[in-house]
């Protein structure tokens, strides 16, 4: 094997080893409601360009921590940080609601399960593109048009059908717009939330080829929440097993898939098999 | 035995009609506004002697800054001798002992619905605009704690995405009246249901202006030379209403906001909106002495 064969596939299987700086760190997430711990003690560290899968069941704290990530929440304590270019903003979680919502709209784009929480149902796909990008101040109706039509292509949503309301598409068709909506700025880290959960096994792959096709190309950082191990297999660098909001396993996804070592981790995966 | 004899004859209890710790506190708040600019100030709307929804808010407004040299102006559409506009006129007259006035020159307190009159208000001059919705928001973000919290962050994205709707279905900004409009810079307001063509009469104006809401129990105000900007994309410049070349049927004055009367046949006519204005072209046309003012517009152009 060449080495420019071997070199992607070592930045793959340790990409730690290739960059040493993460783009995301959080550390000593604790977040409790009420008598349930959602998250205890949880840290995370993230590399730029790379896919981090988070499994577990429902309830282990998986959805929590990736609205900790969209700042929709903040924990009792912890501290997340981000990396980004020209930027040092400290502890995410002592900024206010304002500075949280400006970082979020330009660096983090996110797609929920449910296209309802992601999307305006009564506005045109391009709408809801173009809405991110008028957060973010621009004020140009032909460039907001132009951008919508660009990152709605890069999610191959027909562009015969962009100024289609989302609630006359598809399902399929609506995670596209939520995807095209989140790429639209380019942002430093995609949180992916169940993405292909309640679509058709057809749909579902079609959806992730696109994933794994952005990722490819844009070396888009992406943190993949799922309970579907076969959707984690396919597109994690690394993975991330939590239960009771706790983190119980954490490694390259071909070793935690091949070698589980946690009782849990080797419940999920005979599961599967 | 007659209901008059059995009540106490008719007298004004306070000044103005409010109670001074009405006025006080719609001072207060309408200080707040005027250090805000475009930020919606909640006040405690009172009774007054005529239903919610038609002007309550613009009266309370004016009966707390009305006194007796003040000169009172009120028009309902434009026109001062509508039915609303008379009863308040009179109203805030026989309360306060103001003089009243159509003349748009000599008053110094014009309370209107939907219309700034057509001659340039000056810096001795308050308009108090009647406001039925005041929250700009309202259309994209029903819930109000919500609203609030979108004012506070400038989070307007919503509502320039209603703009940018329109323009993909219809292929043009369909917004009417009530435009929304950055207010120095900060605060989106609703102008009132003003139409599109009195929008830049409040911009960088020599007057201060005062949008009240008595329903809705709040109140914002623009202060004299403020940037009031319709929201518009960089490509798709504000447009006002295509009147310039309409002419008044009966004044004969051209250049200005009209009203459209459907006539038979099925045609239109059009008599100039500022019924005021009107009247002072046919004066002057007949010889009278009536004088115009500086109008906003000139020829169908905005030049102040």
């Amino acid at each position: 094997m060449s080495m420019d064969l071997g070199l992607p596939a070592l930045e793959r299987a340790a990409p730690q080893l290739m960059r040493a700086e993460p783009i995301l760190t959080m550390a000593g997430i604790s977040r409790r409601y009420g008598d349930v711990t959602a998250l205890r003690n949880v840290d995370v560290t993230v590399y730029p360009g790379e896919v981090m899968g988070i499994v577990g069941e429902s309830g282990s704290g998986k959805s929590t921590l990736l609205r900790m990530m969209n700042l929709e929440d903040t924990p009792d304590s912890g501290d997340y940080r981000l990396r980004l270019p020209r930027r040092d903003d400290g502890n995410l979680f002592d900024l206010a609601r304002y500075e949280r919502r400006m970082l979020c709209a330009r660096h983090i784009g996110i797609v929920y399960q449910n296209p309802h929480l992601g999307l305006l149902m009564r506005h045109s796909s391009s709408g809801n593109v173009a809405e991110r990008l008028l957060v973010a101040g621009e004020r140009s109706f032909e460039v907001l048009r132009g951008k919508a039509r660009e990152a709605l292509e890069a999610s191959e949503f027909p562009l015969t059908r962009m100024d289609a309301r989302p609630i006359e598409l598809s399902g399929g068709m609506q995670q596209r717009v939520q995807l095209a909506k989140a790429i639209a700025l380019e942002p430093a880290l995609l949180l992916l939330d169940e993405p292909t959960t309640g679509l058709d096994v057809s749909v579902q792959a079609l959806v992730l080829d696109t994933l794994k096709r952005l990722q490819r190309d844009r070396r888009i950082t992406m943190v993949l929440v799922s309970h579907d191990l076969g959707v984690i297999r396919t597109m994690a660098d690394r993975v991330m097993v939590m239960r009771h909001g706790e983190v119980v396993e954490e490694g390259l996804a071909d070793q935690v898939f091949q070698d589980p070592q946690h009782a849990y981790t080797q419940q999920l995966v005979h599961a599967k098999l | 035995m007659s209901l008059s004899t059995l009540t106490k004859p008719w007298a004004a209890t306070s000044y103005g009609f409010l109670d001074a710790s009405a006025k006080r506190e719609l001072r207060r708040k309408m200080l707040k506004a005027i250090a805000v600019p475009g930020c919606q100030m909640p006040y405690a709307s009172r009774e007054v002697p005529m239903a919610r929804g038609w002007g309550t808010g613009g009266l309370q407004v004016t009966l707390t800054l009305v006194n007796p040299a003040s000169t009172i102006k009120v028009i309902d559409q434009g026109a001062d001798d509508g039915v609303n506009a008379a009863s308040i006129r009179r109203f805030i007259s026989r309360v306060s002992g103001a003089a009243e006035t159509w003349d748009t020159l000599d008053a110094s307190i014009v309370q209107s619905r939907h219309r700034v009159p057509e001659e340039t208000l000056g810096d001795r001059q308050i308009l108090v605009l009647q406001v039925p919705n005041p929250e700009p928001l309202r259309g994209v973000e029903p819930n109000i704690s919500i609203a609030r919290q979108m004012h506070a962050d400038a989070d307007y994205g919503k509502l320039w995405l209603t703009l940018y709707e329109q323009i993909v279905r219809k292929g043009r900004i369909m917004q009417g009246a009530a435009y929304p409009s950055m207010v120095n810079g900060r605060h989106v307001m609703t102008p009132s249901p003003i139409p599109r063509w009195d929008v830049p009469k409040l911009n960088m104006a020599r007057h201060l202006t005062f949008l009240s809401a008595g329903r809705e129990k709040r109140l914002f105000a623009v202060p004299p030379f403020t940037r009031v900007e319709p929201l518009v994309f960089s490509d798709r410049p504000y447009r006002v209403e295509d009147h310039a070349d309409l002419v008044c049927r009966r004044s004969g004055v051209s250049g200005y906001f009209m009203n459209e009367l459907p006539i038979d046949g099925g045609g239109s006519a059009f008599e100039v909106s500022d019924s005021n204005l009107g009247i002072k072209a046919i004066q002057q046309a007949e010889g009278g002495e009536a004088a115009i003012g500086p109008t906003w517009y000139r020829n169908g152009e905005f030049s102040a």
